[in-house]
């Protein structure tokens, strides 16, 4: 598919992630154009492209920018969540290593839309080659007049501060990310008061994806309509899909939010290699429900994907070919929630931990008749119980695995375990 | 213990470091995690004894920063290897082969994973998905990436490591 590149069109040239690569290709010309817009009309020029939070949760980017106290004296914060850890999800590594600046024109734009002079970005701990790019981009920023004080004459000041995580998935929800950021274990906090209101160090907070924005620069320059038109009716632009598993090209692929399954796996990458037939298909990071091979002619968009029952997410697109077996990956994918939970809530800390326990002993032959439903069981109960999303992204792979493949479960469970 | 660059306290250097990490948030206490990192590199890993001189850095007790190393997984509590080898056991890895790289590597260096070779000069780790799911299966040595990888790879990768 031959459809506009946004995020990724600099990635083939060389050194695209410093200072003057991205000049030349019309770099930093979006900020002065929004410097000369007021706040409000920044905000309602995002708002009006349909640009939906990258990071997960699909939230609409203009619409969470004016939750923002107007008029107030209090200082405020732009937090980018960098600390990307959904499984299956690679793209924002990409953007920090290959267009950095795109990212910081693009807090530079927001800060403006939400009166904020101090900016932190959160990158995830293991990305030691990510933030060194990235700090040395925002760097070459400040030497050019672009970070700091009276940024290109505007009289408007900002700065950036590059803060690095030191792994655990959960800060990467927004709220357990704040409270990383304030130099606390990474424990979410009860919404509301929502981080708009009472965030960073207590303060107005917006917390962005890396992705959405790269996204910003773009849509000042090029307008809301443009951005809007590359998507649906109710999410605008193309997005990054991280696509891996078992497909022949494995990678970032930029495509238009309404772009089908189908065609990302088997036009954008090849399809699946060795002969092999698909399976099933994870289409936003582990924390979706999994689809089976006769639902992949759905459309991308989050609309879409939450009509099929699963989401969206983070784009991360997890492809399996038909050697695998699901109770195999459904384990797998339980160890990784029990590892992670963050322990603040009961129903989340318990059940992960039983959960990963029943799907390691099906896996080992010694499940019991009764595993399945009380997995199922546990599951459902504790869905929406909780602090944060967490335990409800958990419990979209436990239901949708065993529900769509419960077959190759009972299989494996012995006739003589005990009811 | 001033002379033993292994224990705190910081020299000034480090210390002036700190100072100007902490000047970077509203709270000093938002530059914790880049001190312990600090910390890390500086003395090897964090031991209950840096635990306490890095509170007294913050005006934190020692109980939350004991909280803070042991809620995340990049703070050791232990010496480490000189290197520190982390193979991605998720999904899109585990796809891909992960296992079988994990036990090659276990029989290589001769420990079991969460292990340190004998001669201090390799940590082995499982960890969860380091995103970068396109090169599975793939693995952190120190502070960078190796993917897309084979038994030859991984024996080639290990060769190199002093």
């Amino acid at each position: 598919m031959t459809s506009e590149k946004i995020f990724t069109r600099n990635f083939h040239l060389k050194d695209p992630h410093t200072l003057g690569v991205y000049r030349q290709t019309g770099g930093y010309t979006a900020v002065t154009k929004a410097f000369a817009m007021e706040p409000s009309a920044i905000t309602e020029e995002v708002k009006k492209s349909n640009l939906r939070g990258l990071g997960g949760a699909g939230f609409p980017t203009g619409t969470k920018w004016s939750f923002i106290p107007k008029g107030s004296a209090a200082p405020k914060y732009l937090v980018i969540n960098a600390d990307e850890g959904e499984p299956g999800t690679f793209k924002d590594r990409y953007l920090l290593e290959r267009d950095p600046h795109a990212v910081i024109e693009g807090m530079l734009i927001a800060a403006r839309a939400i009166d904020s002079h101090r900016g932190f970005i959160y990158i995830r701990g293991e990305y030691v080659q990510p933030w060194r790019v990235f700090s040395a981009a925002v760097r070459e920023a400040y030497g050019a007049g672009l970070l700091g004080k009276n940024v290109l004459g505007s009289g408007f000041d900002f700065d950036i501060v590059v803060h690095r995580g030191a792994g655990a998935y959960i800060c990467g929800e927004e709220t357990g990310l704040l409270s990383s950021l304030e130099g606390k274990k990474g424990w979410p906090k009860i919404k509301p008061p929502f981080p708009a209101i009472k965030g960073a160090f207590g303060q107005p907070t917006i917390v962005n994806n890396v992705e959405t924005m790269a996204a910003i620069p773009h849509i000042i320059n090029r307008g809301a309509a443009w951005f809007a038109g590359l998507g649906t009716k109710s999410q605008g632009g193309t997005r990054l899909f991280s696509v891996s598993g078992h497909v022949v090209k494995p990678g970032v692929v930029e495509a238009p939010v309404s772009i089908t399954l189908r065609s990302l796996i088997y036009d954008e990458c090849g399809g699946i290699p060795n002969g092999r037939r698909l399976k099933a298909v994870v289409p936003g990071g582990s924390s979706a429900a999994v689809l089976t091979a006769d639902q992949i002619d759905v459309s991308m968009d989050v609309e879409s994907l939450a009509k099929a029952g699963t989401m969206a997410g983070s784009a991360g697109v997890i492809v399996m070919d038909d050697t695998v077996s699901i109770p195999d990956a459904l384990m797998v994918v339980a160890r990784f929630y029990a590892h992670e939970s963050c322990g603040q809530c009961t129903p989340c800390r318990e059940s992960t931990g039983w959960i990963y326990k029943m799907s390691h002993r099906i896996v080992s032959g010694k499940g019991r008749k009764e595993d399945l439903d009380t997995i199922l069981d546990v599951a459902k109960r504790g869905a929406g119980t909780t602090i944060c999303a967490f335990y409800d992204g958990a419990v979209g792979p436990y239901i949708s695995y065993i529900e769509k493949f419960r077959d190759e479960f009972e299989a494996l469970i012995p006739r003589d375990g005990h009811a | 213990m001033a002379d033993d660059p292994t224990r705190p306290p910081f020299d000034p250097e480090r210390i002036a470091e700190v100072r100007r990490l902490q000047s970077l948030y509203p709270d000093k206490r938002g530059a914790l995690l880049p001190v312990l990192h600090l910390a890390q590199d500086t003395f090897g890993y964090i031991s209950l004894e840096v635990e306490e001189y890095v509170a007294g850095l913050f005006d934190l007790t020692p109980a939350h920063v004991h909280e803070v190393v042991t809620f995340y997984t990049l703070f050791f509590r232990e010496p480490r290897g000189t290197h520190v080898v982390s193979v991605c056991h998720n999904l899109s890895c585990h796809l891909m082969g992960a296992k079988a790289i994990i036990d090659h590597l276990t029989q290589r260096l001769g420990i079991e994973v969460g292990e340190t070779t004998a001669d201090r000069r390799v940590t082995l780790l499982a960890v969860e998905c380091l995103c970068a799911c396109e090169q599975a299966p793939m693995m952190q040595v120190d502070d960078h990436y190796e993917g897309n990888l084979t038994r030859e790879k991984v024996d080639r990768i290990l060769a190199e490591l002093r």
